[in-house]
């Protein structure tokens, strides 16, 4: 198992090799001239000289990138423009919150998702089948400030029962759950759309298989058949979905953040964009890019434990 | 059509046979014993007969092989003794089956749960796929004895040990915790068949148990499952398409064709004179080197079921087709041959 | 796309027997009209400033009630469909000609070429899409050229994947070495030939990417990254609710209830042609 996972490490380091190059690309090649955007039109031209200086941007594309890959490669993602900060202090200070409310969204996502997958293959046109036909519609439509909005609505500003400003207060245990409670439901239940429909088509092909009959011939009743015998298999396409959906996740993150209010990465991301940090923000989208190679060496993993095929070849 | 006709001569028709010399019996107990069995299975909103008043009996310690091409009925006869057709297309409609002296068509489910993988057990076709890939194979092979035999895991992973040993899978030990897919095709189909000996059961249904293997391997497999019959006396309803096996192993034979039980003989008598014009047909179109012979396929094609005619199933392939055809013939037993029974006006009738 | 379904009678046949895609069509249809008709039957200019009813609750004069600057809000939500609609519309477009021009050239031509655009497919479809578009239109500057320029590219690796997997099927089947056979030229046995087989699916996704696509803008547009103000568009009227969110719920409730029925109703769209054109029917 060390090793496979050692292997997949390895094998990130290309993807992670290109999609830094993409950040680097979108973020100095596209056309506009940066200083333009930053200092708007009006600036003098001494002022841009000395911002295209600040930045690196008056030497030669190539040294820039060079000099981008090791700074990051030593793990320097550079200072924010407007507080002059290492943009990686910014980022381990507001992690823990997104990860905290991403973790929280899987949790909800997989552990709705799945039963509930489940349960509609089962009885097919049956109650819960309607029901994950309607969830799956419904996290599909729903952009997630809307969805947000409409939580923070209905269960802060008229039934009160969690704070419209979801700011984890250093308070007592029971106030930072109240805080994380409507964001993670919102955040996890646009996830259970994706799960549920990748759970319930990959149990109905389950229980067609070959496998299944011979544990029913086994003796097994219904209720070990699916749970035991077939959902294990159903796991190996949710692992995927789930994988695919990380990079869905982390938009979403960025807007949960921003309608909750609460301190993250997304929110983050909005302060760069508002205030034209163009340091912060690159660094920013190298921590993602991070997070998404992390995010799929972890999917890999995952296969590993859930089939025993894959650790195996 | 007279369906008490019909049916009496079916059941009458299919009597079991004396016994082969040497194989082990329980004295005239029938460990499975199926009674005028129509299953019927879904098209559209439609359901059509596609097993129609199938009746026979096995003994412990004898093969009874169910031959004829895919679509025949065969493979929906073992589900339907299993109970384990899928429900919303497949249904027993009319007949009794009874297992080890429990009639399975009046049991209920969990009573159904009850037998299958004890009393009785079943062998797939495809290795590859009956196993289930996520799972150790010693788990697979133990959950029976877990289930039915309320042993702890441990004590199942060694009887699965056991068993494992016992199908001649080198070092079993060793091998209990792997997967499926660790396997070869052979080992594979050991694998099943440890799985389904787990509870020593009485009644063993093998559909097509080697097709799907390289042909020495079928042998093996073959004569492994032989012995193992030899030693515990169980009832084995083989089904399959390959006349080579059914000569290498069976002690009686049916044949089905649409349906419907064609024939039905011993085995020596089978090959000696096969009298139905389809099993005449299916024996000309097998290969022999004994023999220096033409190989002749049955012309045309299976009809399917929504264009089965009424009456003989088989005259529109039929060679020998007369006006009667046209009503369904009896299972009736050949003059002076009481074990040897076709379904044919021509021939016999 | 009419082209492409009337090519497949049955599928067509199928589709219009499925109620999703219909009630789907139906909304979408109505949506599409009333943005169309925002001229005659939006009852006041959008931008008509009312300094003296603010942030009015929804009332006989004003259905969905007024916002902070006292403009009518059913009124910049009509109005505001023809730019959330056109932006995805128009974005979609775009993506979908460049990916499938682009994949079927990969798939077509195969060696180095199919390598280098499968390796940036592949990095550009690990990279969120949001967080893609984010960036596009902050390094480029809010306006709707740029607005569409930046979902178009977040479209393109989704359609050149799919059209260079179809071309890749296609390229087995005997048609195309006929095609050469014939002495037909490179351009014409991809886009006379090999581009109508690949059809089906290209709509079908594209179904799906435009709801997608009006997802981004207005997201883009709550964010404060959107066509900029005083245009009405549904994202940024959402995002005026959202700052008085305790004071007037309904101004974020009702652009956030039009962003909602056009979603579901591509969505239906969508799937009710996916299950329509696969042939092993409804999963």
């Amino acid at each position: 198992m060390i090793q496979f996972i050692l292997k997949r490490l390895l094998l990130a380091v290309p993807t992670l090799v290109a999609v830094l190059t993409v950040v680097f690309v979108l973020v100095r090649v596209v056309p506009g001239d940066p200083t333009i955007v930053i200092l708007g039109d009006q600036a003098s031209e001494a002022a841009r000289a000395d911002l295209r200086a600040r930045l690196g941007l008056d030497r030669p594309i190539l040294v820039q990138y060079l000099a981008f890959m090791g700074e990051v490669a030593t793990g320097d993602i550079g200072r924010s423009l407007t507080t002059n900060r290492p943009v990686l202090e910014d980022v381990a200070h507001v992690l823990p919150y997104t990860i905290e409310l991403t973790l929280a969204a899987l949790v909800i996502g997989v552990g709705i998702g799945v039963p509930l997958g489940v349960v509609a293959a089962r009885r097919r046109d049956g109650l819960a089948d309607w029901l994950a036909r309607i969830v799956s519609l419904a996290g599909v439509s729903f952009p997630a400030f809307v969805s947000g909005i409409l939580l923070l609505i209905v269960f802060a500003v008229e039934l009160r029962w969690f704070p419209v400003i979801s700011t984890p207060r250093t308070g007592s245990l029971l106030d930072r759950l109240g805080a994380l409670v409507l964001p993670a439901l919102n955040l996890g239940l646009l996830m259970v759309a994706y799960v549920t429909r990748v759970t319930r088509s990959g149990m109905l092909k389950a229980l067609s298989e070959d496998y299944v009959r011979t544990a029913r011939a086994k003796g097994m009743p219904g209720r070990i058949v699916v749970w035991r015998h077939a959902l294990r298999n159903v796991l190996v396409p949710v692992v995927t979905v789930v994988g695919l959906y990380l990079g869905v996740l982390i938009g979403n993150a960025v807007l949960t953040e921003i309608v909750f209010n609460r301190p993250g990465l997304g929110k983050l991301i909005v302060t760069a964009l508002t205030q034209r940090d163009y340091s912060l923000l690159q660094g920013l989208m190298v921590v993602s890019a991070f997070a998404i190679v992390i995010a799929n060496v972890l999917t890999d993993i995952t296969y590993g434990f859930v089939d025993p095929r894959v650790s195996a070849s | 059509m007279s369906e008490a006709a019909t049916n009496g001569a079916a059941t009458n028709g299919a009597a079991p046979a004396p016994a082969r010399a040497g194989a082990t019996r329980v004295p005239g107990a029938d460990l499975l014993r199926v009674e005028g069995l129509t299953t019927q299975i879904r098209i559209g909103a439609t359901w059509f007969d596609a097993v129609r008043e199938v009746s026979f009996a096995v003994q412990g310690g004898e093969t009874l092989a169910l031959v004829g091409e895919s679509g025949c009925g065969k493979s929906l006869t073992a589900l339907s003794i299993m109970g384990l057709l899928a429900p919303r297309v497949g249904r027993v409609a009319a007949g009794r089956i009874t297992v080890d002296g429990v009639d399975m068509t009046a049991a209920s489910e969990r009573q159904r749960e009850a037998m299958r993988g004890d009393r009785l057990a079943m062998i797939f076709q495809e290795p590859m796929t009956s196993l289930n890939p996520v799972l150790t194979v010693g788990f697979q092979i133990g959950e029976a004895l877990t289930r039915h035999r309320g042993l702890s895991r441990r004590a199942a992973r060694a009887r699965a040990i056991a068993l494992l040993d016992r199908v001649r899978v080198p070092s079993a030990a060793a091998r209990i915790d792997a997967y499926p897919h660790q396997f070869s095709g052979g080992m594979r189909q050991r694998v099943m068949i440890a799985m389904a000996l787990a509870c020593g059961p009485r009644v063993l249904v093998a559909d097509e148990p080697t097709t799907a293997l390289d042909v020495t391997i079928q042998a093996q497999v073959l004569a492994l499952l032989a012995d193992i019959q030899r030693r515990e006396g169980l009832a084995v309803l083989l089904i399959t398409h390959n006349l080579g096996v059914v000569a290498s192993v069976a002690d009686r034979v049916l044949v089905m064709y649409g349906g419907d039980v064609v024939e039905s003989a011993p085995v020596r008598a089978f090959f000696a004179r096969p009298t139905h014009p389809y099993a005449e047909g299916l024996l000309r179109a097998m290969p022999r080197v004994d023999r220096v012979q033409e190989l002749a396929a049955i012309p045309g094609q299976v009809p399917t079921l929504g264009e089965m005619p009424d009456g003989c199933r088989f005259q529109s392939r039929c060679p020998l087709r007369v006006e009667r055809c046209r009503e369904r013939p009896p299972l009736a037993a050949l003059p002076g041959r009481p074990d040897h029974a076709v379904r044919c006006w021509v021939r016999a009738a | 796309m009419s082209a492409a379904l009337a090519s497949a009678p049955s599928a067509w046949r199928r589709a219009t027997r499925s109620p999703g895609l219909v009630v789907g069509l139906a909304v979408v249809v109505a949506v599409v009209a009333l943005a169309l008709a925002a001229p005659w039957i939006a009852p006041y200019d959008p931008n008509e400033q009312d300094v003296l009813s603010p942030l009015a609750p929804p009332s006989a004069a004003h259905w969905f009630g007024t916002d902070f600057f006292g403009r009518d809000v059913l009124s910049r939500v009509i109005w505001g469909a023809r730019i959330s609609l056109s932006v995805g519309f128009l974005a979609t477009a775009a993506g979908v000609v460049a990916g499938t021009v682009i994949g079927i050239v990969a798939g077509y031509c195969g060696g180095w070429t199919d390598r280098l655009i499968t390796a940036a497919t592949d990095v550009l479809l690990s990279f969120p899409q949001l967080i893609m578009g984010l960036l596009l239109v902050a390094v480029l500057g809010p306006s709707i050229g740029n607005l569409i320029l930046a979902i178009a590219v977040t479209a393109v690796p989704a359609f050149i994947r799919i059209a260079r997997g179809s071309t890749l099927a296609m390229r087995q089947r005997d048609f195309v070495d006929a095609c050469r056979a014939l002495g037909f030229s490179d351009l014409r046995i991809m886009f006379g030939h090999l581009l109508p087989n690949i059809m089906d699916e290209v709509v079908v996704l594209a179904s799906l990417w435009l709801a997608t696509a009006i997802r981004t803008e207005s997201t883009l547009a709550f964010i404060g990254l959107g066509v900029p103000p005083p245009t009405a568009t549904w994202g940024g009227i959402v995002r005026e609710g959202f700052d008085n969110l305790l004071d007037a719920p309904w101004l974020s409730i009702f652009p956030s209830l039009a962003i909602l029925a056009v979603m579901i109703g591509l969505n239906l769209i969508g799937d009710g042609l996916r299950d329509a054109t696969d042939p092993r029917g409804a999963p």
